[in-house]
């Protein structure tokens, strides 16, 4: 009967809270856990929103090169120019 | 039953008691977070797909702007050479000629011409965009853009203006309000209703 009550006293005083002990360690984890992945989750959807432009650098590309070709034009024709106003 | 048993099974009640509640708290915060990284999962798949392409547009932007860059540069040398050119350059961006050009390499072992402290932005396009310009056409030197050991006294020749010439002389500007060294009081008439003229009667 000694035993059976030492086992009781056993249980409750020092299993039952270090059970709770451990569970609510791993419940505060997870718990901090989800601001977190909330705080990621909107920084990614604005991440993903700020992105929306970037399909815009395939119209700069083009506008690029049809620059420089222009460019091209302007500067084959200006060293054209400069050499005739340089033999006159 | 005996207490002793009793009590052992409210014991082993109570354990259980707190585990379904922690684990089951457990697995709800679990659950938030799996939601939350299924969003996250979702939005950098989204930035991935968006920013594929960037590199590779990127890359051709900056080739085609190396190639314009190179015309430039290559233009800009031959037609006023390496010396005046490096000059041009660091006159409109002061510094600029320390890095050099690109395909000239020798170019940074060129002292440039202190073209920029003597003229503006503007009048250095003007001359080297047309002989019409006034700093070209009225210099007695010639090209003025060459002679960068020309006085500044010369370009400033150029355009008559009071700034130019005699700053020192300058006017100083009026002093007003009430500490202005004149003080006039104030007529009575301005702001008072105007006098009507007597009307003719005829």
């Amino acid at each position: 009967m000694t035993l059976w009550w030492i086992g009781d006293a056993v249980l409750l005083l020092v299993v039952l809270p270090v059970v709770v002990y451990l569970l609510r360690g791993v419940l505060e984890a997870a718990k901090s856990i989800v601001p977190s992945v909330d705080g990621i989750a909107t920084v990614a959807t604005a991440g993903s929103k700020d992105l929306d432009a970037a399909e815009l650098l395939l119209t700069t590309r083009d506008q690029v090169t049809e620059t420089v070709a222009g460019l091209a034009d302007y500067g084959g024709s200006l060293d054209v120019i400069l050499d005739d106003a340089e033999r006159r | 039953m005996s207490a002793p048993a009793v009590v052992m099974i409210l014991a082993v009640l109570l354990i259980v008691l707190a585990l379904v509640f922690y684990l089951v708290s457990t697995i709800v915060a679990l659950r938030r977070i799996t939601a939350g990284l299924d969003v996250v999962i979702g939005e950098v798949g989204e930035i991935v797909r968006k920013s594929a392409p960037v590199n590779d547009v990127v890359t051709t932007i900056n080739e085609q702007l190396d190639a314009g860059v190179d015309l430039l540069e290559g233009l800009l040398v031959k037609k006023a050479g390496l010396t005046d050119a490096v000059g041009l350059v660091d006159g409109l961006y002061p510094g600029a000629a320390a890095a050099g050009f690109r395909n000239v390499p020798e170019s940074t072992e060129v002292t440039a011409p202190r073209i920029g402290e003597v003229y503006t932005r503007g009048t250095l396009t003007l001359a080297r965009l047309g002989r019409e310009a006034p700093i070209a056409a009225a210099s007695p030197a010639g090209e003025v853009l060459r002679n960068v050991e020309g006085g500044s006294t010369a370009a400033r020749g150029l355009y008559p203006s009071v700034r130019h010439t005699s700053p020192e002389h300058l006017p100083t500007s009026p002093v007003i309000g009430t500490g202005a060294p004149e003080q006039y009081e104030r007529r009575e008439d301005v702001g008072a209703p105007r006098k009507r003229l007597p009307t003719e009667r005829s």
